[in-house]
């Protein structure tokens, strides 16, 4: 079947069996392969992509239910020579061992701070009629989606809250 | 994965023509499709319908089947009037499967009994007469009310124990094109000898919306019992609302997951409580009446106690003073 979608920007057809997942269509056909594939079960957060600018598993998404879509990957986010400041501050604090899980954790992370910037509320919120801030227990609850073999998340964390104190600072 | 053809059409009329597995966002039937539990011949795609927005109706909610589970729990109406339900929705699965996953499909989400997930086991639920592994298996996460000798499957919805609570109609189109709304003990089927029937659906019929009827009096929670406190299917939960006026308790809405292959609610407990001042005695003998048919598998024993003192927990909070 033919699949037109908005990969980072950029219009691409593909030719697909009704079978493949967008996580597949972007790896083994487009050679996007910054998305990883981990449980490919929804349960690993390894695959996840922006899909119209919301956070999702590519592994249980149906390639053809997405024609007309817009779809951002880790590599539509910054560039080694230009990282986003998302993927500096993963660097800088080492938010990784074996960085299987990075594209993953960073992808879910952006989208994660524009939930809370639009006021969304988690299991953990106290107040469901007051904005939630992003502190560490939010942060824990809101990532719960994307995990860690090499358990670096005290770095992953470090990471995520910096980019969101420059964010905030950014938007003074 | 099973090939299978696919359809995406772009009415109603459309849809029921097309006579095929709806799908809408995937999360749990792509899963069970790539292990073969389940093997659709033809998949009609339904996201192109119009079925989304949540609009007031009378003094209630219309929710389109196809609202996400995160948008429907951060509408300001659902955080301000119904929380117990935004609770819910919260509690449930991740964000990134919060943001695929549909009203409509969260109501009919398969069990995450592992002997249905295991294609080599035997499951009276997905393949009627093979017999039913999780007797005498490993039943931890399984029912202990409403199960039968063929199935000990436990409904895994945080969302539809909210709605129970809150009193919430499904709309159905029939195949023919009748309409019709029903509560979810009208929705819901216990499995008796035929586990593989879950619903009263039949090929072809679609959730189009749920009807949410005007908020109701009294202070609302969603406690949920798991095994890590975040991503995890409910051992336990409850859904309660309770309305308090003189020192006594005026109106109560109470419905538990983790416990029952549907969403589970039992006015006995409730006509218990009404009338009545808040004491453990009274809690006590509420949780008694809920419990007083259940039956553990021995994995699940524990549920019994667990929901008693879970039970009487959300209690105290709801009656005390100010929490």
């Amino acid at each position: 079947m033919r699949v037109s979608l908005t990969v980072n920007d950029t219009p691409r057809t593909l030719d697909l069996d009704p079978r493949t997942s967008l996580l597949d269509a972007l790896r083994d056909h487009l050679h996007l392969t910054g998305t990883k594939k981990g449980c490919d079960h929804g349960q690993c957060g390894a695959c996840t992509v922006l899909v119209n600018g919301e956070r999702v598993n590519s592994c249980l998404c149906l390639a053809v239910m997405h024609d007309g879509d817009e779809v951002t990957t880790i590599e539509g986010l910054g560039t080694p020579e230009n990282l986003s400041p998302l993927q500096a501050a993963f660097v800088k604090h080492d938010g990784f061992q074996c960085g299987y899980c990075t594209p993953g954790q960073i992808m879910s992370s952006h989208a994660m701070l524009k939930e809370i910037a639009r006021g969304w509320p988690s299991h953990v919120t106290e107040d469901l009629s007051a904005k939630a801030e992003l502190t560490i227990e939010e942060l824990k609850e809101r990532m719960s989606g994307n995990l860690c073999r090499c358990s670096a998340y005290k770095g992953i964390a470090d990471a995520i809250l910096e980019a969101a104190a420059e964010q905030r600072e950014a938007a003074e | 994965m099973k090939s299978f053809d696919y359809v995406r059409p772009e009415t109603a009329d459309a849809a029921h023509e097309a006579a095929g597995r709806f799908i809408a966002g995937g999360t749990n039937l792509i899963d069970l499709m790539k292990l073969q539990v389940e093997t659709p011949e033809k998949l009609v795609d339904i996201n192109r319908l119009d079925l989304r927005g949540i609009s007031t109706e009378g003094d209630g909610l219309k929710i389109g089947a196809l609202v996400s589970n995160s948008e429907l729990a951060a509408d300001l109406r659902i955080r301000t009037d119904y929380p117990l339900l935004s609770r819910a929705l919260l509690s449930g699965a991740t964000q990134q499967l919060r943001n695929k996953a549909t009203t409509g499909g969260n109501f009919l989400q398969r069990t995450r009994c592992p002997y249905f997930y295991e294609p080599h086991q035997a499951c009276n639920k997905r393949t009627p007469g093979e017999g039913c592994s999780a007797q005498g298996g490993v039943t931890r996460m399984l029912a202990v009310l409403g199960t039968s000798e063929h199935c000990l499957a436990a409904h895994p919805s945080d969302m539809a124990v909210a709605m129970r609570a809150l009193d919430a109609k499904i709309a159905v189109t029939r195949a023919d094109g009748t309409t019709e709304r029903l509560a979810l003990d009208d929705f819901y089927l216990l499995p008796g000898d035929r586990p593989d029937r879950e619903t009263v659906l039949e090929p072809g019929d679609l959730i189009t919306a749920v009807h949410l009827p005007a908020p109701a009096a009294g202070r609302q929670t969603y406690r949920k019992v798991r095994d890590r406190s975040s991503y995890a299917f409910a051992l336990v939960s409850v859904a309660a609302r309770i309305a308090m006026e003189d020192g006594k308790i005026s109106d109560a809405a109470l419905a538990f997951g983790g416990l029952a292959p549907r969403p589970w609610r039992d006015g006995a407990v409730e006509e218990i409580l009404i009338g009545e001042a808040p004491s453990e005695a009274l809690f006590g003998k509420a949780a008694d009446r809920l419990l007083a048919e259940a039956k553990g598998a021995g994995g699940n024993d524990f549920k019994i106690p667990l929901t008693r003192r879970t039970l009487i927990a959300v209690l105290n909070d709801l009656t005390g003073e100010s929490a």
